[in-house]
């Protein structure tokens, strides 16, 4: 990001000054604001909703089972009278939370991975990289299917084992940036100063690949939050009473026959939504990074 | 050309054994040891002594691998204690339903997805180009089981066109010409792959167009048809092949949904049942092909991409 500009001399103030400059540039892009802004959309309807919006979300009434939208319930209510706009506000709280964690620690995992490959390079690398390549082969879903076999699904478990499975291409990313940050003049000065590889990797390797990270992040989230959401529909997400999008559709799947739309459109619709947030606002930060090095 | 060839096989080979070495880690690494792990709990004295020899469970964990291995490469997947059947019929009765359905999707999405992504370069940011994108940033967002039931309400509940579950004969022709209860798995299955393909053809074709030998070929004449057909079609596929080989991991994940949806019993619905079930000589086995159907379908990508490519042909003679 800040890339050839970044001279070894540079006192730190002047380091971060730029990547706050090049973190505004970022948020120019009408992309990026319009992904952040839906974001943001989002986490006011699911957190904030619920403080406006009071509806029966515990209480299992079959009377009420069913219902279409209307009077008293915008979107209806599920099989078990359980008002779909109230669960579509907190199940969606959820689906942020693991989603973003998930992402998160997936990409915290990979950039480790890639940035002690790419720096330290020959054997190791070769090794760490071909064994990426070998775990890539792999479905994720196939591997999350296996892991959430043999382990109780609860929110936590359900972060580690989606980051677990999806960090693979953010260590290919943070390699690649690795590898050529190595070259530069300000990393090998490090090493002539007679620097450890960790403080090389620490303080300038890491730093230097941040854009290339937080771009990858967004991407990270937006997958998770698919996978959790898909996982949830197989029946091997978070097990009840909690509930997220991908078990508010799957419970309206049972009754797809009967044609009870309101059950599975409003989530699916959220799904929909959180992912394309997440990815406009990866693509337009990562189109004015390119713009601005 | 040959050495690239040999030493691309020999890195298949090497990734197949790690493939083989994770799965095998994986089954140590489960709660109750690979003996639990494999009889699900259902385990008799003869049960336990017929595993240990099979698969020298009492060995150092590396001649067990390597055993376990030769197991492997015997046709051994192992049995599922769950279902009382080998891995092996399993796999011989879910495959080939999981490949029709791939087959016909990853068909009928790439016959969308190169015309819709050239059309989108050339005429790159016009009104069609921006719907074009729109729609695949909601295609790509959109989980494969909610399309699914979109499909499902429409056109099987409310229209009655389609089925609203898969095929259930058991041949490969069966279900192939089982068109009404193909057509939505298929459907759901294509559009996933239409999101992945279309955006990469997109781009790869903006990129051709803007080489000198298109530029080239359009001052010496010729037509505007021939010069996208013969020059930017043909270069812009070539990342699309290794693009091909890499997402068979991807568009199987979306099978595997598809499956699970439209019950239909291939790979994806076994490995689901075997997740619910705790079968974990399934999910191993079936997890050991997957990862070899990878590795072997980035293989030939590879070599794909060098039969396309006259660069990197002769670049190693």
């Amino acid at each position: 990001m800040t890339g050839k500009h970044a001279a070894p001399s540079l006192p730190s103030p002047w380091v971060s000054a730029m990547r706050q400059r090049s973190a505004m540039q970022a948020f120019r892009s009408p992309t990026a604001v319009a992904g952040l802004g839906l974001i943001a959309l989002l986490v006011v309807f699911c957190f904030g909703g619920p403080l406006v919006y009071h509806a029966n979300l515990t209480r299992v009434n079959l009377l009420l089972g069913n219902r279409p939208p209307g009077a008293g319930h915008p979107l209806g209510t599920d099989a078990n009278g359980v008002d779909v706009l109230g669960s579509l506000m907190t199940g969606g709280q959820l689906s942020l939370e693991v989603g973003t964690a998930a992402g998160l620690l997936a990409a915290l995992i990979g950039s480790a991975w890639g940035a002690v490959a790419g720096y330290i390079g020959g054997p190791l690398d070769a090794f760490m990289m071909r064994l990426v390549d070998a775990a890539v082969a792999i479905p994720t879903l196939v591997l999350l299917l296996l892991l959430s076999a043999i382990y109780t699904p609860s929110p936590a478990a359900l972060v580690l084992v989606i980051a677990a499975t999806s960090w693979l291409s953010t260590a290919h990313l943070v390699r690649g940036a690795a590898l050529t940050l190595r070259t530069r003049e300000y990393v090998q000065a490090v090493q002539g100063m007679g620097g450890t590889k960790l403080r090389a990797i620490v303080r300038h390797i890491a730093p230097n690949a941040f854009g290339v990270v937080i771009v990858n992040v967004t991407f990270q989230v937006a997958d998770a939050i698919l996978v959790l959401a898909t996982l949830s529909y197989l029946g091997l997400g978070v097990q009840p009473p909690a509930s997220d999008w991908g078990d508010m559709i799957a419970g309206g799947i049972k009754y797809i026959y009967d044609g009870y739309w309101w059950e599975i459109y409003p989530a699916g619709i959220a799904i929909i939504v959180a992912v394309v947030a997440f990815n406009l606002l990866g693509d337009g930060m990562r189109d004015s990074l390119e713009r601005s090095s | 050309m040959t050495t690239f060839i040999v030493r691309r096989l020999l890195q298949a080979v090497a990734a197949l054994a790690l493939v083989s070495f994770l799965v095998f880690a994986f089954l140590w690494l489960l709660p109750g040891g690979p003996q639990q792990a494999m009889l699900s709990g259902a385990a008799s004295a003869n049960h336990l002594h017929q595993l240990r020899h099979d698969y020298g469970l009492g060995n150092p964990a590396v001649l067990a691998y390597l055993s376990w291995l030769g197991q492997v490469l015997h046709g051994n997947l192992g049995y599922s204690y769950v279902e009382n059947a080998s891995v092996g019929s399993m796999l011989a009765a879910s495959l080939p339903r999981t490949l029709a359905l791939m087959i016909t999707a990853t068909a009928i999405g790439l016959a969308v997805a190169i015309p819709a992504g050239l059309a989108q370069a050339i005429r790159r940011d016009a009104a069609t180009d921006r719907v074009a994108r729109a729609l695949s940033y909601v295609g790509y967002g959109m989980p494969s089981f909610f399309l699914g039931s979109i499909l499902i309400l429409i056109f099987a509940v409310r229209l009655h066109w389609f089925g609203a579950e898969g095929p259930q004969s058991a041949g490969i022709a069966g279900v192939l010409t089982d068109w009404r209860d193909l057509t939505l798995p298929v459907l759901t299955l294509a559009v996933a792959t239409v999101a992945i393909f279309a955006r990469y053809v997109r781009s790869a074709a903006i990129d051709s167009l803007a080489h000198d030998y298109v530029r080239t070929a359009r001052a010496v004449g010729s037509g505007r048809r021939q010069v996208l057909t013969k020059h930017v079609l043909r270069n812009s596929l070539i990342p699309v092949i290794t693009l091909a080989g890499l997402s068979i991991p991807r568009i199987l994940a979306g099978a595997l949904v598809v499956e699970s949806l439209f019950n239909i019993q291939g790979m994806g619905w076994r490995l689901w049942q075997a997740a619910q079930k705790h079968d974990f000589p399934v999910l191993l086995g079936f997890i050991l092909v997957i990862g070899a159907g990878a590795v072997v379908g980035s293989l030939l990508a590879d070599v794909g991409y060098m039969l396309a490519d006259p660069r990197v042909r002769f670049r190693e003679r």
